[in-house]
């Protein structure tokens, strides 16, 4: 509806003001509170999401469907989003990367949907909370997509994506929404056997129709997925524009190579843990006026923050996302990626990333 | 009662200091064994308090929308009254103690809940979680030992105006809220000098309070009766009604925490260098139950488990009752008095001290004159523990 429209401002002007009334009756709640005991995925409540379908993939991985709330912007083929779900009663965020396509825009409430696919690790809390607990009609709390790692439009020529485990994921997702305009598409996995593929008869017919290249490296088989495995198996990798996604140390390898060959800018990488650093010294942290803490040189300011109970602004916890800068008034911290020293003195403020910045030394954290 | 160091009968004269490092770890270990259990079940606890509060504030105020008719009213106000002591004890007190911040659900975390009260949140955080949850029925330290109103303990000195306080602590009930507000901001201290008057940190606090009770004001005697159109008047009638049946109620369950007979006090002096343990162990005889049943706990917001509320403040309150046998055993084991009563029982207790010390101690009878003793010299004497080898209390104990 175009804003020049005769009565549109009085009609928001009016709405503003009939909030403020109900916040007034709601107070000292907000009249939020109250809706979202019966309308939790309505237009201006905060982003959730219901739970549509839970389904097991090969090798403990899960994909969960979801029916977002109406404020949901859709999202583009390769980027994930940030899930907060409550395990053992407490809050936890978590990025998945979305495997669907992006949806048709709706017409009213909650009728597209989108999926994630996660993989358990061991130990993994949140993931084996998806695939054991979360049942079919949970709500869960959700963020807008995001991430750089995306199938541009309009899509390139002779695109290449290599994928370790899963690291296939976000690759999966551009690749259903994107190989009818796909060109000479080849798609590397890695996995350790056949059967380990996530989504292998999915892609396996893709590749049986035509649609895509794809060449599968099975470790238990042929060894780790290296440079040398790569160049001979895609010979013509300079002329690609390539998508790779997987452990750390095969980003690396392919890093450094792209880089060798002077076609770094025609590489798109995502990582989803980060390489980190060796620990650093420690130090004592204070969050804002109150708690001091010890923390060790290898623990996130973030992690030790919230073990001391702080609630604290957190997004990624992968060093992403940003949603967890705070600044830094005065003293050290080390980056627990890259090992790299961030120092500010009184009056600097220097924001930083407390999801991946532990103490080296004392320092003063504002809230 | 008079400051434990005085008495005659000490009632912590048995204990050894190996005694108090002995309570002081049972204590650590039961608190370390509700966190580790803490978990879903916790979580959907108080989120179905809050929803049933919600619905019960809404319905409620629903029904007021007809509150001309007096079945409506009655009704409506008695919603209302629970609503209002439930948003007040078991989930606002609560929330801001930090006892659901492990949750990490902004909504429900003590740096964002705002309750339902004159008192503004920060504020009473500070008074109340800092100051008295800190020292604990030590005269001179605690405020809240008579809200700086009343003399409760005859080591607070007489002067004729305690005379009045029956009359003080009536009124003081039926606005506690205010009460409340006026002592976080120490109204009393702070408007003495002119000096104090113009703080401006006195002043920004003062007009937050101001903020708060303005919108408590205008949701309750303006917006909601407007609302109701001709049941105008009679819904602010009963708006008043819920507030005052509010007040009278956490008065009551406040003045059972730590005025009834039985509360020890403590004196400056006694808790200089004190230990975890003698900390718990002040908080063990400082605080006083309230026994009844599951939704009488509910009703006070597990405050009538004060002692061990008093132990353990950020443990989430529908705990406290599982954890009560375990802490009634350690007073048994240790020869303690675990204070405890029904809820009439413990008011008239609380009352009728607030009467006795109205009176200058000559009259009461009750003037103690031994010489004062320190907490550490008694420690000091380690006494072998003169206590009989006790036995396990029965559960219906």
């Amino acid at each position: 509806m175009m804003s020049s429209e005769p009565g549109a401002g009085t009609r928001a002007s009016l709405r503003r003001r009939l909030w403020t009334v109900a916040d007034s009756l709601a107070s000292p709640r907000k009249a939020a509170d109250y809706l979202d005991m019966f309308r939790p995925m309505r237009r201006g409540a905060d982003l959730r999401a219901r739970v549509m379908e839970v389904r097991d993939e090969v090798q403990d991985a899960v994909t969960v469907v979801l029916r977002p709330g109406v404020d949901w912007r859709g999202h583009l083929p390769g980027q994930y989003v940030r899930i907060g779900i409550d395990v053992d009663g407490i809050r936890r965020w978590r990025s998945y990367s979305i495997t669907s396509t992006p949806a048709i825009p709706r017409s009213s409430e909650g009728e597209a949907t989108l999926s994630v696919t996660a993989k358990a690790v061991p130990g993994g809390l949140v993931t084996n909370h998806l695939a054991q607990e979360l049942q079919v009609g949970d709500l869960v709390h959700l963020d807008q997509a995001c991430g750089t790692f995306v199938l541009p439009d309009p899509v390139p020529r002779k695109p290449l994506f290599i994928t370790a485990g899963s690291g296939i994921t976000p690759v999966v997702g551009m690749l259903r929404s994107g190989l009818d305009r796909l060109r000479d598409a080849v798609l590397l996995h890695s996995d350790r056997t056949p059967g380990d593929v996530l989504f292998g008869p999915e892609l396996r017919g893709l590749a049986a129709a035509g649609k895509v290249r794809l060449i599968e490296n099975h470790t238990d088989a042929d060894g780790r997925l290296d440079m040398a495995a790569i160049t001979e198996l895609v010979p013509d990798l300079a002329e690609r524009q390539t998508w790779a996604c997987g452990p750390a140390g095969l980003l690396d390898a392919i890093e450094e190579h792209w880089a060798e060959l002077g076609i770094a800018e025609q590489l798109h990488t995502e990582r989803f843990r980060t390489a980190r650093a060796e620990p650093g010294q420690g130090g004592t942290v204070r969050f804002g006026s109150g708690t001091e803490i010890a923390v060790d040189g290898s623990t996130a300011l973030l992690d030790a923050g919230e073990q001391a109970g702080l609630l604290l602004p957190s997004g990624c916890r992968m060093g992403i996302c940003f949603s967890c800068v705070l600044p830094l008034r005065e003293g050290a911290v080390r980056d627990l990626r890259s090992g790299e020293l961030t120092i500010a003195s009184p009056g600097d403020g220097v924001l930083v990333q407390t999801c991946v910045s532990a103490a080296a030394g004392a320092c003063q954290i504002d809230l | 009662m008079t400051v434990l160091q005085k008495k005659s009968d000490n009632p912590i004269a048995h204990l050894s200091a190996d005694d108090i490092d002995e309570i002081g770890r049972r204590l650590d270990a039961i608190r370390a064994e509700v966190i580790a259990a803490r978990g879903a079940s916790d979580a959907a606890y108080i989120r179905r308090v809050i929803g049933v509060q919600r619905t019960l504030e809404l319905g409620s105020r629903a029904v007021l929308l007809f509150s001309k008719f007096p079945p409506a009213w009655f009704l409506g106000t008695a919603g209302l009254s629970v609503a209002k002591i439930l948003e007040n004890m078991e989930i606002g007190h609560n929330i801001m103690h930090g006892q659901w911040d492990w949750m990490r659900d902004e909504k429900i975390h003590s740096t964002t809940w705002e309750w339902d009260n004159a008192s503004p949140s920060e504020q009473w955080k500070h008074s109340h979680n800092d100051l008295h949850h800190t020292y604990t029925n030590v005269i001179g330290r605690d405020n809240d030992l008579g809200y700086g109103i009343m003399r409760v303990d005859e080591d607070q000195r007489w002067v004729p105006m305690y005379l009045a306080q029956p009359l003080w602590n009536f009124v003081n009930a039926c606005f506690f809220e205010y009460g409340i507000a006026a002592y976080d901001l120490e109204l009393g201290k702070n408007l003495s000098t002119p000096k104090r008057r113009n703080d401006p940190e006195f002043r920004a606090r003062g007009r937050q309070v101001l903020r708060k009770i303005r919108s408590q004001l205008l949701k309750d005697y303006v917006v909601h009766p407007a609302l109701s159109g001709p049941s105008f008047v009679s819904t602010i009638a009963a708006n008043a009604t819920a507030n005052f049946v509010r007040n009278i109620w956490t008065h009551s369950v406040i003045m059972c925490g730590h005025f009834p007979e039985g509360v020890e006090t403590f004196s400056r002096s006694s808790i200089e260098g004190e230990t975890r343990g003698e900390w718990y162990l002040r908080q063990m005889l400082g605080s006083a139950n309230i026994s009844g049943t599951r939704a009488m706990h509910v009703m006070t917001g597990n405050l009538s488990y004060q002692i061990e509320h008093h132990l353990f403040p950020d443990l989430p309150s529908n705990r406290y009752h599982e954890i009560a046998p375990k802490i009634r055993q350690i007073f048994h084991d240790y020869q303690l008095t675990y204070t405890t009563g029904p809820l009439p029982k413990q008011v008239a207790s609380a009352w009728s001290k607030v009467f006795r010390l109205s009176l200058p101690n000559d009259f009461t009878a009750t003037l103690r004159t031994e010489p004062k003793v320190a907490l550490k010299s008694l420690l000091g004497r380690r006494r072998r523990p003169t206590r009989r080898p006790a036995a396990p209390l029965s559960a219906a104990a």
